[in-house]
């Protein structure tokens, strides 16, 4: 199977609905900015030059290489696309990417897709372009610092955006702080060697066939570079600092809802209106789950037969 | 070979392939929404949002069991919802014992992840419906209709036309490199007990030669895209984008929108009346 589902992509129902709502709203407001930032800063270039290299960074995720014992590495961009573009048009880009694999693909859900473009094209970003130019200015003019910075770059995108993945989930309550962190955070870890080798890999080819792209990437990253590095390194440290403390306790969220007196209020009486009370005439959960299902059986069934009657009407005018 | 398998839109004569695309956008959105909000162990409501999932689907004509084949996609992911079986306080149902520790399996944690599971099963479908019934051109104009910004919606519609261009340039990459043995292991025709060990250098050796080809096709997709700006220019392209006005929606359409949000806000109110 050439399209892999990635294992960062979160799928609906695995989210909590106030996580998802808040990441789409960060979500929004950092694309609105990039989105500004963008038309003021690109030429009229811009549109075909993202819309083709989102489709680049999709078409790349293809390229692997196998490991070992059929595991394989390949590409998730957020380096590549950062570096070279600029922070900016990076997140567009991603977020473009993100966007169609949720909505053509299902890889990732829709209501999900707000934290996962955060995950990715936020946090991957900007942390890419944080460690790239950290690295960058370390190291000076080295022959090597181009491919060494892609690789701490790229390394440190997928594992930063990975610990930003299980908040999320430890948040939603799908997976306990104290387990979810250190799995994700292990196994992209590994992946992110990958990403690291190939955004180096990829980097270096680019050095010696186009170097000016690099430089123009770096002219792109210039241009309110500042906020995007101070972004990058907030989120780079908080996310490190947070989710080991979070992984101490193992309820992340109760606890983080405990301190703040959430708690009480999420658990509002809105809705407990009616106590102890399951359907009106029906005293057993049992036998009303029983009469959804023959509820839900008789619409299924309507509409199977609607369709096949349909169909036999319909077939006398095709033939 | 080309990469136009790729696309999961499938036409097909249906009610669901006729409805307008900024209805169907927007309820599937909204069944994902119910869906999510749906509080645990509201078996009931899980049931009615299935067989709704389900009536659409026949409706669709896609092949119900084309559907439930590709909505196994997000499964592996049910391995991160997997410790709430054991970690959600409660009763305890099942004590496992594994090497030296013993995992107890408690009801509420039980009935959590059931929950993680269903509402991600359903909540697929929905979307695999949407995307298979739905040409791209189609969604790009639901998209303008809820309100995404234009500059992004032209940078969708550009990087699907030329998706599959670059799809196949990868896949022409993938096949030069394969043919250069880049693989781990020679074709089992050939050495059917591997006797001959590894060919193709070590990891990071591959890592290298796949950070080639992903810089090579960063380079042609650059490149690309100057002569696609080159013709869009020569066309008359100024850099503002336009796009034709969206047509009106018609009366059953809002009809179908009307009604399935309203059915859909009444099942989570008695998802939260009896269970939340």
């Amino acid at each position: 199977m050439l399209y892999a589902p990635k294992p960062m992509h979160i799928p609906d129902g695995f989210l909590s609905v106030p996580v998802a709502v808040v990441m789409w709203l960060i979500a929004i407001v950092v694309i609105a900015l990039a989105l500004k930032r963008v038309s003021r800063d690109l030429d009229e270039r811009q549109v075909p030059l993202m819309g083709v290299l989102a489709a680049c960074i999709f078409a790349g995720q293809m390229l692997n290489f196998t490991v070992a014992g059929g595991t394989s590495g390949h590409l998730l961009g957020a380096a590549l696309a950062a570096i070279l573009l600029g922070p900016w048009a990076a997140v567009l880009v991603l977020t473009t990417v993100v966007g169609v694999q949720a909505l053509i693909f299902q890889d990732g859900g829709l209501l999900a897709l707000g934290a996962n473009i955060f995950n990715m094209a936020i946090v991957g970003v900007f942390v890419a372009s944080f460690a790239y130019r950290t690295v960058q200015r370390l190291v000076g003019k080295a022959r090597w610092g181009v491919p060494v910075s892609g690789f701490i770059a790229g390394w440190l995108s997928v594992f930063i955006a990975s610990l930003a993945a299980a908040l999320e989930l430890a948040f939603s309550g799908t997976s306990p702080a104290n387990i979810a962190i250190p799995a994700m955070g292990g196994i992209h870890a590994l992946i992110g060697i990958g990403e690291g080798l190939i955004t180096a890999g990829a980097l270096a080819v680019i050095t010696a066939a186009r170097p000016d792209l690099l430089r123009q990437g770096q002219m792109q990253a210039a241009v309110g570079g500042r906020v995007v590095w101070v972004g990058g390194l907030i989120i780079a440290l908080g996310l490190a600092v947070v989710s080991p403390l979070a992984s101490g306790h193992p309820d992340g969220l109760e606890w983080v809802a405990g301190q703040n007196g959430f708690l009480d209020a999420a658990q509002g009486p809105i809705f407990k209106v009616i106590p102890n009370y399951i359907l009106p005439g029906v005293s057993n959960q049992a036998l009303a789950t029983i009469l959804a299902g023959v509820l839900g059986a008789l619409i299924v069934a309507g509409v199977a037969l609607a369709v096949a009657y349909t169909r036999r009407s319909r077939r006398p005018e095709t033939s | 070979m080309h990469i136009s398998f790729l696309d999961p839109y499938q036409p097909r004569p249906s009610l669901i392939h006729h409805l307008d695309a900024r209805v169907k956008l927007v309820l599937a959105l909204a069944f994902i929404l119910a869906t999510a909000l749906a509080p645990p162990g509201a078996w009931p409501v899980y049931v009615l949002l299935f067989a709704l999932v389900f009536a659409v689907e026949i409706l669709s004509e896609l092949g119900v069991s084309h559907v439930l084949r590709r909505a196994l996609i997000a499964l592996p992911f049910a391995l991160a919802a997997l410790p709430v079986l054991f970690t959600v306080p409660g009763p305890a149902l099942l004590t496992v014992p594994i090497g030296p520790w013993e995992l107890t399996i408690t009801g509420p944690g039980l009935e959590r992840f059931i929950s993680i599971l269903l509402k991600s099963w359903i909540s697929v479908q929905m979307a695999i419906v949407l995307a298979a019934s739905t040409a791209f051109p189609d969604l790009l104009m639901a998209m303008r209709a809820i309100r995404v910004p234009r500059l992004l919606v032209a940078i969708f519609g550009l990087m699907w036309r030329y998706l599959f261009v670059l799809a196949d340039e990868a896949l022409r990459l993938l096949r030069a490199r394969s043919a250069r043995s880049g693989l781990i292991y020679r074709p089992a025709a050939e050495d059917p007990d591997r006797s001959a060990g590894k060919v193709g250098g070590t990891v990071a050796w591959r890592a290298r030669v796949t950070g080639g080809m992903a810089g090579s096709l960063f380079l042609r997709s650059f490149e690309r895209s100057d002569r696609i700006y080159a013709a869009m220019a020569a066309r008359g392209y100024d850099g503002e984008v336009r796009a034709f006005p969206l047509p009106p929606i018609s009366p059953v359409a809002w009809g179908v929108l009307v009604g399935g949000v309203s059915l859909l806000g009444m099942l989570t109110l008695f998802g939260y009346v009896f269970w939340g």
